[in-house]
Order: C-alpha cells, then structure tokens, then sequence
C-alpha cells in the first residue's frame, strides 16, 4: 500500500503497452492543488495517451493513478468524471447539433441518470450557470448559435466551458490553442489563468510562448518517460530536452 | 421560472394536422376494407416512431424491430387464441381445452409460458414488457460492451433469424410457420365485423397519437438530447459524467416498447401473427419506412409508414413483380439524393415556399438559430 499523499494527482509507475509497445513507460508524476502543469514533448511522447490513461479511456497496463487519495485505474470512464476530473479533447469535442445553451446544459452536472434526465428541468439556477460560464468563455452572445457554425477557436472554448460548468478538482486540457490566431491565444491564456482558482489544469500543448505564459511547471516526455521536470527556465536549459525536443 | 410547455405551437398544429388526418379525413373517406388496411399501415408507425428515436435520434440502427413487433403481436394472439380455445370449442379435439395447432402436434397439455395468457391484464402488461425485456438483454450485453454501428445491426439481424427459426421450428408451442391464426374475439367481442374492425382503427389511431405526443415529449427532455449529442459524439458525452450504454438500453427499449404496441394492434386488426412478422425482410422494410419518412421527425416518420404500405398495396395490387424493385429504388434514392426522408425534404424545400407564398416570415426549422432563441429565453 502506498501511503496517504498531498497531492492533487498521484501518477506512479504509469505503463501501458500496446502489443509490447509501451507508449507509457513507468511514469510518475505529481500534481499538486491549484497548479497548471503543462507536459510538452515532441510528437509521440506519449502525452495523450497519459491524459487517456488518467481519465480512463485506456486502461494501465500497470501503476496507479491516485486522484485525492481515490485509485482512478480501475473506475469507469464516467465515474471519474463525477469524481472531479474533466477531459478537454485534442480536436474540438462539441455537440455541432445543438445550440451553445444546450452544449453547457447537457454537461451541467445534474441529471445525468436516465430517469433524471427525463425529468431534468432547465432551471433558474440552471440558466445562470449557464449564462455565468458563457460569459467566462467569452460565447454569452452566442448561446442561441449552433456550435457548429462557431469558429474554430470558439468551439475551442466551448469544450473548456463544457468542463468548466462541472467544476472538475482537475481539468485537462489536450491541446487548448491549437490552430487558435494569436488574439484568440493570448484570450486562452487569460481564461485559463482566470479559472485556475479552486483547481488544478493539466494541459498539452506545443505552443513554447503559450506554455511560457501559463505554466507553473513544465514535465517534459519522450518515449514514454519523464525526461525533465520543473520550471519553464530549468527545463529550457536541459541539454537532453534541447536535443530532443526544443533544438528543432 | 416556469417550465416551459414541451410542445411549440407549431409541433401541435403539425399533430393536430395529423390527427385530422387520421381520426377524421381517411375514415370518413374510405371504405372499411381500406380502412383496416391503413390501421395495418399505422401499426407499423409505431415502429417507425421507435425508430425515430433509436436510429435518427442516438444513431443506433436496428436491423431487428420486427422481433418486438412480432413478440408483442404474438402476446395479443396467445390470449385471443386461449380465449377461443374453450373445451366447449374445441371438444372435438383429444384434448379439448388448447389451441388446436397444439393438439395437432400431440401437446396434451397447455405449455407453462401459455397459461399467464389466460389474463386479459397480464396480457396488456406482457405486450410492451416481454419485447422490452428482450431489448434489455440484447441492449445490456451489447451496449455495455460498446458493440455499436454496423456490428449492432449485424447482430440484431441475427437474432431476428434466430428468433424465426425458434418459432417456425417450436410448431407445438408456437403454431410454427402458419402462426396463430383465425383469432375471433377480444373479451367476448367480435373482431371480425367492420363496425369492430372501425373501433379498433380508432383505438390504433389514439393509441399512436399518444405514442406521438410521447415521442416528442421524451425529445423535448435533456435526455432527448442527450441522444443527439451521443450519436455525433459518443466520447465527449461519457466524459461529461454520463453512462452512455444506459442511455443507449433506454432508447433501445423504448423502440422495442413502442413496436411491440404496434404489433398487438396488428394482430387485433389483421385477426392473425405469424412468424414472417419476426424476420429480417419485415424487419428492414421497417427500417425503409422510416428512413423514407425521415428518421429525425416523429412525424415524417408516420407518413412514411403511410405512404410507403399504400404505394406497396396499389403498386402490388397491379405490377406485383415490379413493387420489390421500386422499394429497392426508393431506398437508395432517399439514401443518396434526400437522407432526411420525406421531412427533410418538407423543412428544405416545401415550407421556405410556403413562407414565401404566405407572405409573412417562413416558419424557422427546429434547432435553426431563431427558433432556439425563443427556447433560451435570455432573462429580462
């Protein structure tokens, strides 16, 4: 038995192989309360699959994953969910379908049984969280629109209003600026660092100047492995993350 | 706040256009023969609307509702039939008392599974209950798996076949090939006369005019759309806390629910059910109902259900050979040249006309920007 730990996320000995392939190979890392930690590494790193392995999408070959305390590895997909960790995907993950107001309403933790969906009502307090998260993710004007006629740095920020309305202890963010122009960017970084109060924000990204603005500390990975950890300076100096990662 | 009522004024008009339709137009327009042949066209609107649902709605295609269309139908015919079988009816048989296709197959005594449907009120149960059970199961093994798609479709189909091949095989218990047949009265009513044959078109009529009302009802809930948001984004749903497989058995069941009640209203208005009802061909025909009426409108699809069993019965009526080519051609047309079936077809082309024609502002399609505004209801 490992002992009680501080830490918001306890990553230990994370593996996973794919036919003898281990895209994750013996992780640990630790998150702690109110931290952006943002994980770099060239393509192939493996930093999707470990946001895959902590929300459940691909099961762990071996280790754990300890969310306060609570073991993620053997939960269901939605169970951590109700637990408090939200996944943002790599592209824009939203209902096109339906309007803004219905994108944040299906994700507004209520009634997310079959019957009490049935019998979900769109509530007072319902519309003004609604309307509250909209405003954050800068859509308030947009709420009657159909997602998919939303820009793509929109939808971007809709999927993170998505999380945000189910106000995860962890939120994890897979790529947030992707394909954003350099306003939309600098609007990211300012609603990430907004909505950090009371969580923590695990984020992937390429983008070294977006990475430079948020992080509070950076773990970089190749192969799998932690090859650095620390600040944005200390891993920016690393000889092995400049060879395999920043030197090109 | 109030909640807001679930039908917008132009759902209502839209059924109420139906209802005139249904209750008012073709019965006072057509003779009893041809009456109880849309009464047949409507039992399979039941399973177009579960389909509406299933299909249009969560994206899960059923190649195998004629399973609960059959199995509710076989529900009614096993009670119509023991109500007929008394001793005094069949005393001429070895053993008096059973139906007498069991008699012929040297049964002696009524099977286990029979004697429940004795009860006129265990049968009403039974009718959407037993179909749902099976939907339960077939849902529960499959969904919870993440089996989907194609291979979903795949597998109903199959048991569809299964499900033939038992009855057909099982000729003691079931009747076998012949089905259960030549079934007369309903609590000791007549069911074959036309004044009986009227009353039962109009309880079908009411019947799926409530099933309508509920369809949308379930749409207008956040599960409805819950569904929606599944069937383009299945991974985003289960990671926004929800148990997508359970959504997925619910939808499911309801589909088998609602076609078990169409398949009992056959048997009542067709006086028989046999195994063919249960089989692939019926079971995907179903399907082109649907997919002709269009599959994302409650509605479209009941006029589908209509449309495609009239031209079958005039087309079949005249070039018979012909009629199973035009379905084909039917089919592929709707699949390349208009997926949203006959209402796609409405809400693209026939109502911006209208709203032109009449002046004013063309009525806005549902889920377009407009109308979503009014649904939204910004504070004031």
């Amino acid at each position: 038995m490992s002992g009680e730990t501080e830490f918001l996320l306890a990553v230990e000995g994370l593996t996973v192989s794919f036919d003898g392939f281990k895209a994750v190979d013996d992780l640990s890392f630790y998150v702690d309360e109110n931290e952006i930690r943002v994980i770099i590494g060239p393509n192939g790193a493996g930093k999707t699959t470990v946001l895959d392995l902590i929300c459940g999408r691909t099961r762990a070959t071996a280790g754990s994953v300890k969310f306060r305390n609570t073991e993620l590895t053997t939960m269901k997909e939605h169970a951590i969910v109700r637990a408090g960790v939200g996944r943002k995907f790599q592209n824009p993950s939203i209902y096109e379908d339906l309007t803004v107001f219905e994108n944040l309403e299906i994700s507004f933790p209520r009634g997310r049984s079959v019957l009490g969906a049935l019998t979900f009502r769109r509530s007072g307090e319902v519309r003004d969280r609604v309307e509250e998260v909209a405003r954050t993710i800068f859509l308030h004007d947009h709420l009657a629109m159909r997602a998919e006629y939303l820009s793509h740095g929109q939808k971007q920020w809709l999927e993170i209003g998505m999380l945000l309305i189910q106000d995860p202890a962890l939120m994890m963010l897979d790529e947030p600026v992707a394909g954003m122009s350099v306003a939309e960017r600098k609007k990211t970084a300012e609603l990430l660092h907004r909505i950090i109060q009371g969580r923590s924000v695990l984020v992937i990204e390429h983008d070294m100047g977006f990475v430079e603005d948020i992080a509070h500390k950076v773990t970089v990975l190749h192969q799998g492995r932690v090859i650095a950890e620390g600040s944005m300076e200390k891993v920016q100096q690393d000889p092995k993350v400049i060879e395999v990662y920043l030197g090109h | 706040m109030t909640a807001r009522f679930f039908l917008r004024p132009q759902d209502l008009l839209f059924i109420l256009v139906m209802a005139l339709l249904i209750l008012v137009v073709l019965p006072m327009s057509l003779d009893i023969f041809r009456l109880n042949l849309v009464g047949k066209y409507l039992t399979y609107a039941f399973v177009a609307l579960g389909l509406v649902l299933c299909w249009g709605d969560a994206g899960i295609l059923s190649l195998g509702q004629g399973i609960f269309f059959g199995l509710g139908g076989y529900c009614m015919a096993m009670f119509l039939e023991l109500e007929g079988s008394t001793p005094e009816a069949t005393k001429i048989q070895s053993t008096p008392g059973i139906p007498d296709f069991m008699d012929w197959n040297q049964i002696t005594e009524l099977p286990w599974f029979w004697k429940p449907f004795h009860s006129f009120i265990f049968t009403l149960f039974a009718i959407p209950l037993v179909p749902m059970a099976l939907a339960f199961v077939i849902g529960l093994a499959m969904f919870k798996r993440r089996v989907g798609g194609t291979y979903f479709a795949i597998i109903t189909q199959a048991f569809a076949a299964i499900l033939t091949i038992l009855i057909i095989g099982q000729q003691g218990y079931t009747g076998g090939v012949n089905g259960i047949t030549d079934l007369r009265t309903l609590l000791g009513w007549d069911i074959r006369p036309d004044h009986a044959k009227l009353v039962l078109y109009f309880v079908n009529a009411g019947l799926l005019l409530a099933c309508i009302v509920f369809a949308y009802w379930v749409r207008a809930s956040k599960l409805g759309r819950i569904l929606v948001a599944m069937r383009d984004r299945e991974d985003r749903v289960r990671f926004s806390g929800y148990d997508v497989a359970n959504f997925k058995i619910f939808v499911f069941c309801l589909a088998a629910g609602l076609a078990a009640i169409g398949g009992a209203m056959f048997t009542l208005q067709v006086g028989f059910m046999s195994p063919y009802f249960v089989g692939i061909v019926p079971s995907i025909d179903l399907v082109i109902l649907c997919a002709v009426g269009g599959r994302n409108s409650v509605l479209g699809a009941v006029y589908g259900a209509l449309l495609v069993n009239w031209a079958r019965t005039t087309f079949s009526e005249d070039m018979p050979q012909l009629w199973l080519f035009a379905m084909g051609g039917l089919f592929i047309a709707v699949v390349m040249f208009f997926p949203g079936g006959l209402a796609g077809l409405y809400r693209d082309h026939l109502e911006p006309a209208l709203g032109r024609l009449f002046g004013g502002r063309a009525p806005t399609p549902p889920g377009s920007p407009e109308t979503v505004t009014s649904m939204v209801e910004q504070p004031r």
